[in-house]
């Protein structure tokens, strides 16, 4: 058995950063992470961060990803345990994991899930042909190991994720059919939506995928236009030739964890599904276990990152760490996220919580 | 399809093994995973479902979905996409739900 005063599971931005702050206010600190490096998906970004200099703005994401695991190895309170995977959180507080074929045993004061979220899937015929991405797995493939999916791209959803990924895309030579959007607006930055269509790649919105096509993989695919009741319009198909159909529809949260460890959960839509329902300070209805990130509702890796502080800095001080400063620095921390969430997708984020945070409905 | 050449990213590759693939010799390389290097050589189809028989490849590539698990060395329901390769690996597709030794 293990003992630890903070488990953190998850090696992404939210769990770095917790790790970091727990550990800097004198916490000891394990981070359990499955893959064989921490830094979750910072690794695949290749795109330059907005917010302010404290969110690391102007830095391309695998680089901010190097710093918060350069800052974890400095830190000498922090242990990161690559390979592994957490189990289950058990009653009385254990948490169980594999690595490598053994299966371990850790008994945590306090747990942060700072597991992130896995990618949406739409229905449309034929989706399971393979030729068919979720946008997180084109970055990997290209952006990690060097290897483009196909030759020519339909993409689907024109919110940030599908604007930064096509134009990722255009990088390593791949050519984009068309970008298309259900909704009648662009739903991504504008700066980004300019870029690609400068280059003369045409962003549809009031489109949808009507079906794909192939034998053993992807060989086309019918797009069509929808109207203002989000209805297709027969006769406004089109017949794209491409080999690639990239899903850029969003996210959910791996609440797995949350789930089994018994947090109350709420649908909450503009969190993008179910979410653990927790406190200002990211402690979840059972009491020492913590969320921070995408698992706590879908957003950028910026605000996961500023999330992640906080709940390190909450748990840490709730074990009795950092008295004096831990409040300002929690404050300091709110006050980031108020800011990081100031924009229109940011609204969306706060009426969500607010949502999540009235106790007065029911939940599941 | 690898990329040789990109604005902004440079690819440090590890050393070129050999695997096999149904039987089949592939080159990889090393400390990239088993579908990164299926990729590569334009592999796309990882297996078939078990009743509808339908195609199967790639879908995460981060080991959440579980949309490629193939036989590796014996073993059944190995997920490629966060496999590594290792030299002389014998990757096979996976009829059913694959048994245990």
């Amino acid at each position: 058995m293990k003992e630890i005063e903070i488990l953190i599971i998850g090696g992404g931005p939210a769990g770095l950063c917790a790790a970091s702050a727990a550990a800097n206010l004198g916490a000891t600190v394990l981070v359990l992470e499955r893959d064989g490096e921490p830094g979750g998906q910072l690794v695949k970004q290749t795109h330059k961060f907005f917010g302010s200099k404290k969110q690391y703005a102007g830095d391309r994401g695998y680089q901010i990803g190097n710093l918060l695991i350069e800052e974890c190895k400095k830190n000498p309170n922090i242990e990161v345990w690559t390979d592994t995977t957490a189990l289950g959180v058990y009653e009385d507080g254990v948490v169980t994991a594999e690595r490598q074929g053994k299966h371990l045993k850790i008994e945590p004061k306090k747990i942060i899930v700072a597991t992130g979220a896995s990618e949406k899937m739409i229905a449309f015929p034929n989706n399971d042909l393979p030729g068919i991405y979720g946008a997180g797995a084109v970055q990997t493939l290209m952006n990690v190991h060097g290897i483009v999916p196909g030759q020519r791209v339909l993409m689907i959803g024109a919110g940030n994720i599908g604007l930064i990924v096509s134009y990722q895309l255009m990088q390593a030579g791949v050519e984009i059919a068309a970008i298309i959007e259900a909704s009648p607006t662009i739903g991504g930055y504008l700066v980004h939506a300019s870029k690609i269509r400068r280059a003369g790649v045409p962003i549809l919105t009031s489109h949808t995928i009507v079906e794909a096509y192939g034998q053993e993989s992807v060989e086309g695919a019918i797009i069509c236009r929808l109207d203002e009741n989000w209805q297709q319009i027969p006769g406004t198909e089109q017949d794209l030739n491409v080999d690639v159909i990239c899903l850029a529809v969003g996210l959910s949260p791996l609440t797995e964890l949350c789930f089994q460890a018994d947090c109350q959960l709420k649908y909450i839509a503009e969190l993008s599904g179910h979410v653990p329902i927790r406190n200002e300070y990211l402690e979840t209805t059972r009491t020492d276990l913590y969320v921070a990130g995408d698992v706590s509702g879908v957003e950028e890796a910026s605000s996961a990152m500023v999330e992640g502080r906080l709940a390190g800095i909450s748990a840490a001080y709730s074990l009795g760490y950092g008295a004096g400063v831990a409040p300002q620095l929690q404050a300091e921390a709110l006050a980031e996220l108020s800011e990081l969430r100031s924009g229109p997708a940011g609204q969306k984020t706060v009426k969500g919580i607010m949502k999540l945070m009235d106790k007065g409905e029911a939940v599941c | 399809m690898r990329i040789t050449e990109h604005p902004i990213l440079e690819f440090l590759r590890g050393e070129e093994i050999t695997f096999f693939f149904n039987g089949q010799e592939l080159k990889g390389y090393e400390g990239e995973t088993i579908a990164a290097s299926l990729h590569a050589a334009g592999i796309r189809v990882l297996g078939h479902s078990h009743t509808m028989n339908r195609p199967r490849g790639l879908f995460c590539a981060i080991g959440n979905c579980s949309s490629c698990l193939m036989v590796v060395d014996g073993e059944p329901n190995v997920r490629i996409c966060v496999e590594k390769l290792k030299a002389g690996m014998r990757v096979e597709t996976q009829q059913g739900k694959g048994h245990l030794k």
